[in-house]
C-alpha cells in the first residue's frame, strides 16, 4: 500500500523506482495486485451538474469494494466542490469512508477489489478514468496529500534532505546546489528550526511533530493548488497540532491552494474551514458553510457527534450525550435512512424511505425530520417518551439545558 | 534534590493513594540519564477522580506505572492506604496488585488474541479470585454485563471479534474483576471515535459510582480530562506544573504551560479565538538534559533569570489550587 502514498506526495527519483520494484509484494486481501479503475454507467443527475468555476467538482463519486460477492459501500455518491484558496472540512467517524474518499478523488486506489464511479473534475478536467500514468502528472504540481502518519510517507532510511532534493528535482528543472538551498526554504517555511543542520537527518531523529512538517514541507514543495490532508494531526500533541493547522492555514492563504481537511474531529475543523461536508456511512448527510453549520445543524447525526463531544466550557461531570450504537455495516445497509438504529429522532418513513439530500439556502442535509422542523421536535419528544434507548442523550442534553439544543 | 514541593499534600484518612518525591529514571546511552519523572507529589481521595494531563514524553504512564512499582520508582514514595508500596518485596508487592488496576490506550493489543473473552476477564481470578468455574462465570458475566457486553454471546468470543470501544469494555472488565481500590487509566479513549470515547466516559462515570472506585485518569485531550476529573494535575517534563480542581484550574489557569495547553485545545467552536502567531517550533526539550531551573522556561515567554536559576515550588493560589511558578498568571496568597 505504501507505494500509492510515496507517489502521491511526489515523492520521487529513487524512492520512485525503488517502490515501483515493489509491486509484486502481494496486497493484504492475498490477490494478485492489479489496479482497477473501472467506471460504472453512473448517472449524475442534472440537478448536480459539475461547477465549472471550481478547483475540484466531485460528482456522485463511488468507491465500492468487492467482499466475497458483496458490495462495501465505502464511498456511495458523493458529490462537493472545492475553490480556490478555499478549505473544506470533511468530518465523520472511524470507518465512514473518509480516507477511501479522498484517495479516490485522487486516484490512489489501494484495492484491487475497488471499483470507482462518478466524476471527479480538477480545474475542468475529469479524472475518473484516467490512467496511473496520466494522474500522476497531476501529483505533487497539482494535488498533494498529507496523511495522518507521516512515516508512510517518509522513507525511514533516506536522509530528509535527500528526500526532500529528490522530490524537488523530480518535478522540477534544479541543479543539486539550487535543490538543495530550496530544500532549506522549505523547512523554513515548516518552520523547522535550524533547517540547513536539519537535512542530515533521519526521520526518527525528528519528532513526530517535526516529520509531519517535513510531510508538509513535501507536499507544498510542487506549489499544489490542491491539498488533502488526511487527518494530518490526529496522532499529535494538541500544541503541535495547534501549529501544524495554523502553518497549513497560512501556507493556504499565501498560495490560494484550495484545502480538504479530513478529521473525525469538528474542534479541529470548527475554526479553519470555510465549509464542512458531514459523512456518515460513505454518503454525505449535512453540507454547508462551517458558520452556518455550527449554527444551526440540521442533521441529527451531525447534532450528535457535536453533543457526544465533552467541552472545555462545559463543568465537570457533566454527562455527555453518546451515541448509541455503531455505524451500520457498509455491506449490508438497512434500507432507508442508515442513522436509524442510532437517530433520537427516527420514525418509522426512516426505514422505509431512504433520505434525499436537499439544499436550502446553501444548507444541504438528508433527513426527513430536520433538527429545528416542528416535526422534527414532536418526533424527539414522542421518542423520549416512550424511552427509546437512542434518544437517551438527547433526554440528558435537553434536562441540562432546560429544553433548550444549543 | 529537585522536587517542586508538596505544599500541595492533604491531609485526612480518606487519602488512598500518597505519592510524594516520586522520581523515575531510566539509564540512556552514554551514561546518560533519561529523567522521566522528577520529584512529585500527589494525592487521591477515596472515590475522588485525579486527571494528569501533558504533553507527549512528559511522564505520564511512567507516573502511573511507578504506582504499580512497574518498575519501581528511583526514588520518593508511593503509599496506597497508609501502606509504602516502594518497601514490598516483590512476592508482597504482587499481592497488592489487586488493589491497583490498570487499563491501557491501545484496547485491542492490550488483550491476549488467542484467548475467549470469558478466559480473559477470568484469568486474575485464577490467582486472586474464587477458581471453582461456576462462581468465576457468574462474577464475570455480572460485570461484563456492567460494561455493556452481552456475557453468553462473549463467553466464546475473541478479541478480534469486537469494536476498538468494545475490547477497551472488556479490558475495563478484567480490571473490575479483582474489585480494586483504585483504577489507573492511561489514555484509554484515546484511540476512539468521540462517538465511542463518550459511552467510555460515561460508563466510567457510572462504574465508578457502582463500585466505589478511585481512578488515576492519564490523558492528553484536555476537555476529556476536565470531563472526568474531580481534580486536575498539569504534567511537564517530569515534572508537575500546577495542580487543582477541575473547574477551577479551567477557569482560572495559574501556569503558563496550563495556558499553553488551553489555548491549543480545539474547541467545536467556530468563533473560539485561535492564535494563529503559534506556528514556531516550541519542541520540548530533551528529559536527558531537562533545562536547569524551571524545565519549561525554554518555552515560556514570561521567563527570565530568575526561572533559569532556581527551581520554583508549589504555592496555593487558592484552597486547593496549587502552582510551581516563579510568575504565575494569578497572584499567589502569601
Ligand atoms: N480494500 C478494502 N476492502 C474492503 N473494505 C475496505 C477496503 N478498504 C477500506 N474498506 C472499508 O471502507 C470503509 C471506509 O474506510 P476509510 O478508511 O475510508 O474510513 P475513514 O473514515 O477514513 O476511517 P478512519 O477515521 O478510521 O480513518 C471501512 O469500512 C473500511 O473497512
Ligand atoms: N523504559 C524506558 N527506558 C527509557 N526511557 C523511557 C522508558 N520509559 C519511558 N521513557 C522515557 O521517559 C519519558 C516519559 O515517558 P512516558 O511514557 O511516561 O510519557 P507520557 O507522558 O506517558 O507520554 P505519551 O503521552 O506519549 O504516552 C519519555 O522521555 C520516555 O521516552
Ligand atoms: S431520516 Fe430519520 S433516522 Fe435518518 S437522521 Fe433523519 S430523523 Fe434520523
Ligand atoms: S515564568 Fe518562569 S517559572 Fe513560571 S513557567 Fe515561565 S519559566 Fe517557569
Ligand atoms: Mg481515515
Ligand atoms: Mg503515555
Amino acid at each position: 500500500m505504501t507505494h500509492h502514498q510515496y507517489r502521491a506526495q511526489g515523492l520521487a527519483g529513487n524512492e520512485r523506482r525503488k517502490l515501483h520494484c515493489s509491486h509484486h509484494r502481494k496486497p493484504d486481501n492475498g490477490g494478485t495486485r492489479v489496479e482497477v479503475w473501472q467506471i460504472k454507467g453512473g448517472v449524475v443527475s442534472s440537478s448536480a451538474a459539475s461547477d465549472s468555476h471550481a478547483l475540484l467538482s466531485v460528482r456522485d463519486l463511488r468507491t465500492h469494494f468487492d467482499v466475497g460477492g458483496d458490495a462495501v459501500k465505502a464511498v456511495d455518491g458523493v458529490s462537493f466542490d472545492v475553490h480556490e484558496g478555499k478549505a473544506l472540512g470533511i468530518v465523520g467517524e472511524s470507518g465512514c469512508g473518509k480516507t477511501v474518499l479522498s484517495r479516490s478523488i485522487m486516484g490512489i486506489t489501494t484495492a484491487s477489489n475497488a471499483s470507482t464511479s462518478g466524476s471527479v473534475k480538477y480545474s475542468g478536467t475529469e479524472l475518473v478514468g484516467k490512467g496511473k500514468r496520466e494522474l500522476r502528472k497531476f501529483w505533487g504540481e497539482e494535488m498533494a496529500m498529507v496523511f495522518q502518519d507521516p512515516m508512510t510517507s517518509l522513507n525511514p532510511v533516506v536522509r530528509i534532505g535527500r528526500q526532500l532534493t529528490e522530490h524537488l528535482r523530480a518535478h522540477k528543472d534544479l541543479s543539486k546546489s539550487e535543490a538543495n538551498d530550496l530544500a532549506v526554504q522549505l523547512l523554513t517555511w515548516v518552520r523547522i528550526p535550524e533547517p540547513k543542520e536539519r537535512l542530515s537527518n533521519f526521520p526518527h531523529q525528528m519528532s513526530g511533530g517535526m516529520r509531519q512538517r517535513v510531510c508538509i514541507a513535501i507536499a507544498l514543495a510542487c506549489s499544489p493548488n490542491l491539498l488533502f490532508a488526511d487527518e494530518p494531526t490526529t496522532a499529535l500533541d494538541v500544541t503541535v497540532q495547534h501549529q501544524i493547522l495554523n502553518l497549513l492555514a497560512q501556507q493556504q492563504q499565501e498560495r490560494q491552494m484550495g484545502m480538504v481537511l479530513v478529521t473525525h474531529d469538528l474542534g479541529v475543523v470548527a475554526t479553519r474551514t470555510d465549509d464542512i461536508a458531514v459523512m456518515y456511512a460513505g454518503k454525505i448527510v449535512e453540507k454547508a458553510s462551517t458558520s452556518a453549520l455550527f449554527s444551526g445543524m440540521r442533521h441529527p447525526y451531525t447534532q450528535s457527534l457535536f453533543w457526544s463531544i465533552p467541552k472545555t466550557s462545559e463543568p465537570k461531570h457533566t454527562r455527555l450525550s453518546a451515541i448509541v450504537g455503531r455505524p451500520p455495516n457498509l455491506a449490508a445497509l438497512p434500507s432507508g435512512c442508515s442513522f436509524a438504529d442510532r437517530c433520537p429522532y427516527v420514525q418509522p418513513i426512516c426505514r422505509e424511505v431512504e433520505p434525499q439530500l436537499q439544499t436550502i439556502d446553501s444548507h444541504s442535509f438528508a433527513c426527513h425530520l430536520p433538527v429545528g422542523s416542528s416535526d422534527a421536535e414532536a418526533a424527539l419528544s414522542a421518542n423520549i417518551s416512550a424511552g427509546l434507548p437512542q434518544s437517551e442523550g438527547a433526554a440528558t442534553r435537553r434536562e441540562a439545558h432546560q429544553g433548550t439544543f444549543t | 534534590m529537585a522536587g517542586s514541593g508538596s505544599a500541595h499534600l492533604r491531609n485526612g484518612g480518606d487519602i488512598v493513594i500518597r505519592v510524594e518525591n516520586l522520581t523515575v529514571e531510566f539509564p540512556a546511552k552514554g551514561g546518560n540519564v533519561v529523567h522521566a519523572v522528577s520529584g512529585i507529589s500527589f494525592d487521591v481521595r477515596r472515590g475522588e477522580t485525579l486527571g494528569l494531563v501533558g504533553e507527549s514524553g512528559c511522564g505520564k504512564s511512567t507516573t502511573g506505572k511507578a504506582l504499580l512499582q512497574l518498575p519501581a520508582p528511583t526514588g520518593g514514595s508511593v503509599q496506597l492506604d497508609g501502606e509504602e508500596l516502594t518497601q514490598l518485596s516483590r512476592t508482597e508487592m504482587i499481592a497488592r496488585r489487586t488493589d491497583i488496576q490498570m487499563i491501557f490506550q491501545d484496547p485491542i493489543s492490550s488483550l491476549n488474541p488467542r484467548r475467549t473473552i470469558g478466559k480473559i476477564v477470568a484469568e486474575p481470578l485464577d490467582v486472586w479470585g474464587p477458581t471453582a468455574s461456576d462462581e468465576q462465570w457468574a462474577l464475570v458475566a455480572s460485570i461484563l454485563d456492567a460494561v455493556g457486553i452481552d456475557p453468553e454471546s462473549a463467553k466464546y468470543r475473541r478479541p478480534h471479534e469486537y469494536s476498538g470501544g468494545q475490547c477497551q469494555r472488556i479490558s475495563i472488565a478484567r480490571a473490575l474483576v479483582m474489585e480494586p481500590k483504585v483504577i489507573i487509566c492511561d489514555e484509554p479513549v484515546s484511540a476512539l471515535d468521540v462517538s465511542v470515547q463518550a459511552q467510555i466516559l460515561n460508563m466510567l462515570e457510572d462504574l465508578k459510582a457502582k463500585y466505589g472506585l478511585t481512578l488515576v485518569f492519564i490523558a492528553h485531550d484536555l476537555a476529556v480530562v476536565k470531563n472526568i476529573s474531580d481534580r486536575v494535575a498539569v504534567m511537564y517534563l517530569g515534572k508537575m506544573c500546577e495542580i487543582s480542581d477541575s473547574d477551577d484550574l479551567y477557569a482560572t489557569p495559574a501556569h503558563p504551560y496550563t495556558q499553553l495547553l488551553m489555548d491549543s485545545h480545539p474547541e467545536p467552536n467556530p468563533e473560539a479565538v485561535i492564535d494563529e502567531m503559534v506556528v514556531l517550533g516550541g519542541e520540548i526539550p530533551s528529559p536527558i538534559f531537562p533545562p536547569s531551573g524551571c524545565r519549561f522556561r525554554t518555552r515560556c515567554e514570561f521567563a527570565d533569570e530568575l526561572c533559569a536559576h532556581e527551581e520554583p515550588q508549589m504555592s496555593m493560589i487558592s484552597d486547593g489550587h496549587y502552582v510551581a511558578c516563579h510568575h504565575p498568571l494569578v497572584e499567589p496568597v502569601s
